[in-house]
């Protein structure tokens, strides 16, 4: 790999990849089971520069800010890689988040260029915030022929030939503005430099490395800190291959392991769980002489990788399951969300180590993760190096608030100075996380205390951002809650979203009101609902401009009700 | 073309039998995640299974924000 010390920003060193590994298949991409892309380092370069050609002459400068709303695709690697090229700031946008809730980022983000496919934008010149937008060039993927763009360019249209000037940017530099939330409330942009990403790339490549002929199959959203760094940075200043598929459907996921023969991915509690679900009833269906041999040989796996994997040795005893893997898979990442144990460890004793960690994006993708020195099922592993851990106030069982300190924490948040005084104290970032590290040096966690909740698709939801689905509800006031904020669980998992109401006097809680909650809640989207409501005798505790005051009235309904209260929705 | 009603009547069936229930606890408007008690990948496990039965394709996204029959039925009815 590249040796980054010496990088000052992800386009110089993403600029000598490219040049450093002319024939390595860098991408390729898939739809379904038909191959769409596959282009080498050479490839990727000569697309991508005559794009920079053309943001340039578009008037693209250092510290302009262009956001990407795509789902994973090599346009967006080769868009992110032209806006680095020409000393811009990436803003990576959800997909998934609705035309509203783009249009609301892309204000705040202040992007001034769009790159988009297609279905997307249509929806976003739809919306009726459309009219108000400030976008100066939007540029366009895959738009039917005679589509209407709005006034939109054609991705594919949008070059120029010559050869771009290359913008040299500072360590200290912007290089992307990530929002962690705030679609409903207070936009969260995490404002994170380049030395953010160059370290937390030399970090996590020191201890999963990456090389000319590994294949890493993208399927978490790019715009996801995780993929950004492993499915795009990481494998580039290592000459890998990055796979793209266009769909997450489970039978062309598993298909696509064999075919491109895996060697890493990243995946969601949601995904491994899928994964884990058809392996077992797959060994099911073996006849009873089989599924013997197979337990057996799985035990024997077992108890020779104890201290450590031995993948050609598991590839060897239960070869039928590593062939169904493509037969190269080394390891799998996942975090965000709570994982199961046992789903780790059913993965691990046939050979397959899943690498748990723990990351949020104010500190780029990962802050601990398990080295499988040995594995752990039970613990989120140990601190990357150059990552700095601290459990603050710890109770009498070593739990308390974890802070981090290191070279991937975010700069701030985006014009929000008071907050990033509350996030980062003295140079620590306080991660609103319970956890406590155990004799081995592993962080092993314990629920939150921040008022969020992880999905186990890895989206972070916050209370605060789906309030308005509520707005005009019958009732006098009302507010949203994680329930493991308003009584706190040593553990993760049971994650659910909680509608606090408080009824106007007199009034009886009745069948049309819980329709009422019904409809709205289903107009989210399905990681968005909330799980449960929960009524409360008093008035909500407010501010002098008549904001609710959330920690007061958390600590009131903490006093008064308890879980079982919750009626399911 | 199938009509709308029949196409709807087709995935309802075809959503009873892919997640082994009984046909009659399945209504047009209901959440399916609940009703079925599903993730949004075995969500797209059924939209396969669909999509082998009409004979169409419907990228994933189509599928995004969708939670009950009818409205899936609508959007695999524009492409019949």
């Amino acid at each position: 790999m590249l040796n980054l010390d010496p990088y000052s920003c992800l386009g110089a060193a993403l600029r000598d990849a490219l040049d450093r590994w002319p024939n390595e298949i860098c991408l390729i991409e898939a739809d379904r089971d038909r191959e769409k892309t596959r282009l080498t380092y050479s490839d990727f370069k000569e697309v991508a520069l005559s794009l920079a050609r053309a943001l340039e002459d578009a008037d693209f400068k250092a510290g302009d800010r262009a956001a990407i709303i795509m789902t994973n695709q090599s346009k967006w690697l080769m868009s992110a890689y032209a806006v680095f090229y020409r000393g811009g700031v990436l803003v990576p946008l959800d997909y998934k988040l609705t035309a509203a809730e783009h249009l609301q980022l892309l204000q705040h983000s202040q992007a001034r260029f769009l790159i988009i496919e297609y279905h997307l934008w249509r929806a976003i010149t739809q919306a009726p915030e459309f009219k108000n937008h400030m976008l100066k060039k939007v540029l366009v993927t895959e738009a039917p022929l005679r589509a209407d763009l709005a006034g939109a360019y054609r991705w594919e249209e949008f070059r120029r030939k010559g050869d771009p000037s290359f913008v040299m940017r500072e360590r200290q530099d912007t290089a992307c503005i990530v929002y962690s939330s705030g679609t409903g409330g207070r936009p969260k942009g995490c404002v994170l430099t380049h030395e953010n990403y160059l370290e937390q790339c030399k970090a996590l490549t020191a201890w999963y490395p990456f090389w000319p002929g590994v294949r890493y199959l993208s399927i978490l959203p790019t715009n996801h800190a995780i993929d950004f760094m492993v499915g795009f940075i990481g494998p580039f200043v290592c000459g890998a291959c990055v796979v793209h598929l266009r769909t997450l459907r489970p039978e062309f996921v598993r298909d696509a392991f064999m075919r491109y023969k895996i060697t890493y991915v990243s995946l969601v509690p949601m995904i491994l769980k899928n994964l884990e679900r058809g392996l077992r009833a797959k060994f099911e269906e073996l006849s009873g002489g089989t599924r013997f041999l197979l337990q057996r040989m799985i035990a024997l796996n077992k108890s020779l990788t104890r201290r450590r994997p031995k993948v050609g040795l598991s590839r060897k005893l239960l070869p039928q399951v590593h062939a169904g893997f493509g037969g190269e898979l080394r390891a799998m990442f996942t975090g965000g969300a709570f994982m199961e144990p046992t789903t780790l460890q059913f993965f691990y004793d046939l050979g397959i180590p899943v690498a748990n960690g723990y990351g949020l994006t104010e500190a780029g993708t990962s802050l601990t993760l398990n080295d499988l020195k040995p594995f752990r099922a039970d613990t989120v592993g140990k601190p990357l190096p150059g990552v700095e851990l601290r459990v603050l106030s710890p109770d009498a069982d070593g739990i308390g608030e974890v802070a981090v300190r290191g070279k991937t924490v975010m700069s701030h948040y985006l014009d929000d100075p008071e907050l990033t005084a509350q996030t980062i104290v003295n140079g620590w970032l306080i991660t609103g996380d319970l956890g406590r590290f155990d004799g081995d040096g592993h962080l092993q966690l314990f629920g939150r205390k921040k008022n969020m909740i992880v999905t186990e698709g890895g989206k972070n939801i916050y209370p605060e951002d789906i309030e308005t689905a509520f707005e005009g509800l019958p009732v006098k006031e009302y507010c949203i809650f994680a329930a493991n904020y308003l009584w706190p669980a040593k553990t993760l998992g049971r994650e659910m979203l909680i509608l606090l109401l408080r009824l106007e006097q007199n009034q009886e809680f009745s069948e049309g009101l819980k329709e009422e909650i019904v409809t709205r809640n289903r107009r989210l989207p399905d990681f968005k609902r909330v799980g449960g409501f929960l009524i409360f005798s008093n008035d909500f505790p407010r501010t002098a401009s008549m904001k609710i005051k959330r920690d007061a009235l958390a600590e009131e309904v903490r006093k008064k009700l308890d879980r079982a209260a919750v009626v399911e929705l | 073309m199938t009509a709308p009603d029949e196409t709807l009547e087709q995935i309802l069936n075809l959503a009873a039998n892919h997640f082994k229930v009984p046909r009659e606890k399945l209504t047009p408007d209901e959440d399916f995640f609940k009703t079925l008690g599903i993730d949004s990948l075995q969500a797209l496990d059924l939209l396969t299974r669909l999509e082998h039965h009409f004979r169409v394709e419907l990228p994933d996204y189509e599928l995004q924000g969708v939670s009950d029959f009818r409205t899936l039925a609508n959007r695999i009815q524009t492409r019949l």
